[in-house]
């Protein structure tokens, strides 16, 4: 069913260079016995790489641009946040539900999974490795404001952090406050102020 | 995995609760340092199978209500150097959830 | 990595090596790099295997990664992990067997080799990052 782009994905020769690791040797035998065995097709393999390529920060921000420029969608995120992706196309599987939480002046929110790296990955993508690191992953629900201050986010006092550490079925995307500044801004050019850090909540929109 | 239909919540919103500080036996999503730690239900995100057992290719029933639940930083960690108002939620499943004691 | 360690790890029970909220293992280093090629592919597999095919479900993904010795925890990168993780439960599951995996691993270096890159290193152990050629072998 998935012989219209039969990829070879024997080798990538542009981007898996240098010698081979034992691990990436693994993966070559692991792919090619289900190959053979039937279990999946290398073009499976690839529609999902593909997939995953349309899912990153550009994707995130297009959809903070909307809830930050469209009340009614904003409301829907909020609250039913697999259909009002859904109304923009985007599938987030059957994985895990989403959860949107809002900062506002008095509340900023930081993402985190302590356990393993849960990640809104059918939004943004592959999570970027400090956030899969045992260093963020350790010290961000014990010490978040020192780790906000090394990713250079310094909160005014009477501003809370509230940590969300993803533990089960459910992923986490922080909406970050629009800037003052941009209110009248339509939503593309607001995309530019939203970077996949502000969505996980380790960097703020200025 | 997504929600699947279950038994009733045993907690509600508002409801403080105290994280069980059982040993896991095996896979188990609580996290150590909540353990034995008392907080407070911020939302019941209704029923969802379990981990636990999924983990060892069972079909995870029956499925557990699961909680965000809410703990004040300074309730977690003695030495917190935050705000006094700084939170942490966490969301844990129900059979490790207990009523409050105090 | 930092290696500033919190009592708290050595002193928790078996099966915890994962479970790091409140340690400390210092500052947070941000540098990023893409994924490689065979890193996007493991995690192809697994999306596919564990949601499409319902051969294992990511919880047991994680219960396998959770089971590592600290040392091998601490000394692989996030993909190294799920691969082998990957392998040990098409094992446990009896999709694929020991043996053939053996094989295939054999003919996997050749075909790199013959397509001029080279191999680094042994096969990935089955235990604890320790090469035990018993268990290897089996």
């Amino acid at each position: 069913m998935h012989d219209h782009h039969d990829h070879d994905l024997t080798f990538q020769a542009d981007h898996d260079t240098g010698p081979a690791s034992p691990y990436e040797v693994l993966e070559h035998a692991i792919r090619e016995l289900l190959v053979e065995k039937g279990v999946l097709t290398n073009a499976e393999i690839s529609e999902h790489i593909d997939k995953m390529a349309t899912r990153n920060e550009t994707l995130g921000a297009k959809v903070t641009a909307r809830a930050w420029t469209d009340p009614e969608f904003k409301q829907r995120y909020l609250n039913d946040t697999r259909a009002a992706l859904a109304s923009m196309d985007i599938d987030i599987g059957d994985m895990a539900e989403y959860r949107v939480v809002e900062n506002t002046p008095r509340i900023h929110n930081v993402i985190i999974c302590t356990l393993c790296s849960c990640y809104p990955k059918l939004l943004l993508g592959y999570p970027p490795s400090w956030y899969k690191s045992v260093t963020y992953r350790s010290r961000t629900v014990r010490e978040p404001r020192a780790v906000l201050q090394e990713f250079g986010v310094e909160l005014p006092d009477g501003v809370e952090v509230r940590v969300h550490d993803s533990t089960a079925d459910l992923r986490y995307i922080v909406l970050p406050m629009q800037p003052e500044e941009t209110t009248d801004w339509p939503a593309e050019k607001l995309m530019a102020k939203i970077s996949r850090d502000s969505l996980i909540g380790t960097s703020i929109p200025t | 995995m997504t929600m699947q239909t279950g038994a009733a919540p045993k907690f509600q919103p508002g409801e403080r609760v105290r994280v069980d500080s059982r040993p896991a036996l095996g896979h188990c999503r609580a996290p150590l340092f909540i353990r034995g730690q008392t907080g407070t239900v911020v939302t019941v995100h209704g029923t969802f199978r379990d981990p636990e057992r999924l983990a060892y290719h069972q079909p995870g029933l029956p499925p557990q209500n699961l909680y965000k639940i809410r703990f004040k930083q300074t309730d977690l960690w003695l030495d917190y150097t935050g705000s006094p108002n700084d939170e942490l939620e966490v969301d844990v499943y129900e059979n490790w959830l207990l009523p409050a004691t105090n | 990595m930092s290696q500033k360690k919190n009592e708290l790890r050595s002193t928790a029970p078996d099966n915890t090596v994962h479970d790091v909220g409140g340690l400390d293992f210092g500052n947070v280093d941000m540098q990023e790099h893409d994924l490689a090629f065979w890193e996007r592919r493991v995690d192809a597999m697994i999306v596919i295997l564990a949601n499409n095919r319902g051969a294992f479900k990511i919880d047991a993904m994680r219960r396998v990664i959770e089971s590592y010795g600290e040392q091998q925890y601490d000394a692989t990168t996030y993909y190294e992990k799920w691969c082998r993780a990957l392998r040990n439960l098409l094992v446990e599951q009896g999709v694929i067997s020991r043996d053939e995996l053996a094989a295939k691993l054999a003919e996997s270096r050749e075909t790199m080799r013959s397509a001029s890159r080279d191999v680094s290193g042994d096969d990935v152990p089955w235990n604890e990052g320790v090469w035990n050629e018993e268990t290897n072998n089996s």
